[in-house]
């Protein structure tokens, strides 16, 4: 006898749907799948077999012919287990056929029958929503997943025979809450940037560069809090839009991040990979590419801490997505697009030893090794940092000290500059002011008669680069907006001159 | 080029060999010709030749080309001067024992000014930076010619100011007049050439290893008059062409640094032996006699006045001790935006610095 069940399959992001057919003929005993199987999906054979018997059905000792359609694509992944033994079971009416095709089945088993929870749920869902089936059968932990797409039943089970209960009309599921729109704003985090004492410098620098989505490097010695602001860092990000936080639950779906019964993610990520990182963990890679830490930190914060001590080619495949805000991997078996739009934020110690410009500490490294150091990092990858401050270490008396603005004060003010700059950039293919093109520079960022003054004296007197001349107004930009100023006065130029280039603090060590 | 001037150029040629034996051997040969045609019993009468110089001035004589090394010093144009010659430079004649053979290229006529070494540690701390700077730019704005040695940190600050004064200045090489070491001042040799001078006792492409430096800090303290030690750990060169100052018969001066920084250990100990402690280019003038040409300072004084009431204050905090951004708005209860942007503003106006790692200090 023939049966179809329905399922589904990952290709990068997306998902598409795959009809598992399940053919059972008389003749020698056997069971083969086909339709281009990986391992693990091959390997379901075993686990179906044991897991049918174990739940008390019969295992058909016949012919057993299991196509995977469409038949050119590869399929991975353990979730056709329970697809593949309802299909079994439906082909030898063990069970009731009828509501069958409405609904799309995901799910490992383990040998005993249980239902295990699976990666890719919420792409699956959103596909098969699409696709306009009725519902999805889900592991119980993966419910909530799911559940965020409005329109679907989604139908969470514990074991094989709860989703053959289901068919038989025999199991009602409980009722899942659909997450609305408007709980988004209830998010809580871990930290907050009342926690952190003194710092007033840093913080401020923070709040300008989540206001202009600038990238920024923090150049300090260890065991000045830069980690621990930086883990912040999200708190004080524009919360994220039901659409991010969609693409973000996707991509951490698919990655496989997702803890169970964790509906969709609210929190800005925060990703800091440690400095043995390689070049495709940091950017994604593998046979069928994954996602990499730049994907994972999208709508996020990459946080690098010890720049200097990254492999210098996994930091110089940073440069193209920065820009781009995706990142293309090909593959012989496959091209897949990810996206990537994070907030680069670097740490790094100001020479090997972390003496260097500290006027009570003798720097023990020589000239050279100062130098070597620092050109680890490319002068086009510090070209994309906009903001670049030196950290000073926390005083006793700032661990004391009364706690300051916290996160939420913050996150409003930057939300608001923001707005502006969406506002500003309509129709211009960018949305906040790291992204301005010299050209575009040019037409946002115009000075008055002060400005120009202060400009052409900093230029001269600063010894300032033509690209440190960018950077500079496009954070003035950032700080003119976060002052709801429509023009660049002489004091938002002043201020951001100060957070200029790294160059400045090294003076010392050329002539 | 005559042939007494020839045969020092020569005798230079042979590694090792010192400047006492280089003169022993030219009073004996007096002629390239002649030292070509001697044979090792004429070498071992001179007083000072054991065999072994004997054996390696023997193995050297057929290798060096005393005429093509002139010619390759000229394609560079670099001047080759002895000590026979009328313009040897008269400070260094005067020492122990002066280098036979100097090579120069720039300004030779930057040798007979009234010179004054700047010396110091290769790694710099900020304050050690602006002593070098200023010491520098006003005595060479005096015409006092700066003699340093190039290496990094305060002899590249020293030739620096007196750049920036267009003064005149002179680095001595501890290597070959072809090489420059380190490599990252090319640019700065460039400069010192069009206004001054550098000058080496070593045969071209001789590198620099590290038995060379003694020997041009000895021409270093040699071409002054008094030697000035800007920031010295315990143990460095700089000392040594202290000593040296000493033993020829110059000055020593020293600047006094914050008993805390391991920069000033060196120039401490100095000023606790007895070495002049300096606070002004007029401790330096007063002590070797030497007259004042320009008023002390150039720069005008700024008129606090004109500062507005913010920036008053913030510049009242900042000192000669360095102070952090984050001190700063502690202490004034203000925000870091107005900090900063009130920062930019006196740092323009050239009233204070910033330093590496955040710190302000008063200019």
């Amino acid at each position: 006898m023939l049966a179809q069940v329905k399922s589904c399959s990952i290709f990068g992001l997306e998902s598409f749907l795959v009809d598992v057919e399940v053919d059972i003929s008389s003749g020698l005993p056997a069971f083969d799948i086909v339709g281009l199987p990986d391992v693990a999906v091959r390997e379901s054979r075993e686990r179906v077999r044991a897991a049918i018997k174990n739940q008390n059905f019969d295992f058909p000792i016949k012919r057993i012919t299991l196509n995977l359609a469409p038949a050119d694509i590869r399929k991975e992944g353990p979730h056709f287990d329970l697809p593949i033994a309802l299909g079994i079971l439906a082909a030898t009416s063990q069970m009731s056929i009828e509501a069958l095709t409405d609904y799309a089945i995901i799910g490992e088993l383990s040998l005993d029958g249980k239902v295990r929870p699976v990666n890719g749920v919420l792409p699956m869902a959103i596909e098969i929503k699409e696709k306009g089936l009725k519902g999805v059968v889900v592991p119980l932990e993966n419910d909530e997943e799911a559940s965020v797409i409005e329109g679907i039943n989604v139908i969470g089970v514990t074991s094989l025979s709860e989703a053959v209960a289901f068919f038989n009309g025999e199991f009602k599921p409980k009722k899942n809450q659909v997450v609305k729109d408007d709980q988004r704003q209830s998010v809580t985090f871990d930290g907050d940037f009342s926690e952190v004492k003194g710092q007033e410098n840093l913080k401020r620098c923070l709040e300008i560069a989540a206001a202009g989505h600038h990238n920024i490097a923090m150049i300090g010695s260890p065991g000045s809090g830069k980690t621990m602001i930086a883990r912040r860092i999200p708190t004080i990000l524009p919360s994220m839009t039901f659409e991010e936080s969609l693409e973000l639950t996707k991509i951490y779906s698919i990655a496989g991040l997702l803890s169970n019964h964790s509906g969709l993610i609210r929190q800005r990520p925060f990703r800091a990979p440690h400095h043995t990182i390689s070049n495709v963990g940091m950017v994604g890679g593998g046979r069928i590419p994954k996602p990499g830490e730049i994907t994972l930190a999208h709508n996020g914060v990459l946080f690098l801490d010890e720049l200097p001590e990254f492999p210098r080619d996994v930091l110089e495949l940073l440069r193209q997505p920065l820009e781009d805000g995706k990142v293309t991997i090909a593959r012989a078996n496959a091209t897949i697009t990810y996206p990537c739009k994070f907030m680069l934020v670097t740490a790094m110690n100001p020479c090997p030893c972390g003496y260097y410009g500290d006027p009570f500490h003798e720097c023990s490294c020589s000239p050279h090794q100062i130098n070597r150091y620092l050109s680890k990092i490319s002068g086009p990858l510090m070209d994309r940092i906009d903001l670049q401050l030196q950290v000073a270490p926390v005083k006793y008396s700032d661990l004391e000290g009364p706690s300051t603005t916290d996160s939420e004060t913050i996150r409003k003010r930057v939300e608001a500059a923001r707005l502006i700059q969406l506002e500003r950039y309509k129709g211009q293919n960018i949305h906040c002011n790291s992204q301005l093109t010299p050209n575009l520079i040019h037409k946002y960022c115009k000075l008055d008669k002060d400005g120009k003054l202060l400009m052409k004296e900093a230029f001269h007197n600063m010894k300032l680069t033509a690209r440190a001349y960018n950077k500079i107004l496009k954070v003035a930009r950032t700080i003119a907006d976060l002052d709801n100023k429509s023009s660049i006065k002489e004091h938002h130029l002043a201020e951001a001159l100060q957070y200029r280039n790294i160059d400045k603090y090294y003076q010392n060590l050329r002539i | 080029m005559k042939e007494d001037g020839l045969l020092l150029v020569a005798l230079n040629l042979i590694p090792d060999l010192g400047s006492l034996k280089i003169q022993s051997l030219a009073e004996r040969f007096k002629s390239f010709s002649d030292f070509m045609k001697a044979k090792p019993n004429d070498l071992l009468e001179i007083p000072g030749i054991g065999e072994k110089i004997c054996e390696k001035i023997i193995a050297y004589k057929s290798k060096i080309e005393p005429h093509r090394e002139i010619e390759k010093a000229e394609e560079q144009g670099i001047r080759i001067i002895t000590l026979f010659d009328e313009d040897y430079p008269e400070q260094l004649k005067q020492i122990y024992d002066p280098p036979p053979v100097l090579y120069i290229k720039g300004q030779r006529p930057v040798l007979d000014n009234n010179a004054i070494a700047i010396v110091g540690s290769r790694k710099a701390s900020a304050y050690g930076r602006r002593v070098a700077i200023n010491f520098a730019k006003e005595l060479a704005s005096m015409n006092i010619n700066i003699v340093s040695g190039m290496a990094r940190g305060i002899d590249s600050f020293a030739h620096k100011g007196a750049i920036d004064a267009g003064g005149p200045t002179t680095a001595v090489f501890g290597c070959g007049l072809d090489i420059v070491y380190p490599p990252e001042n090319v640019a700065l040799m460039q400069r010192i050439i069009e206004c001054g001078s550098v000058i080496s006792s070593f045969p071209l492409g001789v590198v620099p290893l590290p038995m060379n430096f003694p020997a041009r800090n000895r021409i270093i303290s040699g071409l002054a008059l008094g030697t000035l030690v800007v920031e010295a750990a315990e143990k460095s060169g700089s000392l040594i062409t202290a000593e040296f100052a000493l033993e020829q018969g110059r000055e020593v001066f020293a600047v006094p640094g914050n008993i805390f920084s391991p920069y000033s250990r060196g120039t401490h100990k100095l000023i606790k032996q007895g070495a002049k402690l300096v606070e002004n280019t007029d401790d330096i003038l007063d002590e070797l006699y030497l007259e004042r040409i320009h008023n002390r300072d150039g720069k005008e004084e700024f008129d606090l006045n004109k500062l507005s009431v913010p920036e008053r204050a913030i510049f009242e905090l900042i000192d000669y001790q360095p102070i952090q951004i984050e001190q700063l708005i502690e202490k004034t209860q203000s925000n870091s935006r107005d900090v900063n942007a009130i920062l930019t503003r006196l740092e323009l106006k050239g009233l204070i610095q910033a330093l590496p790692g955040g710190y302000y200090v008063k200019n």
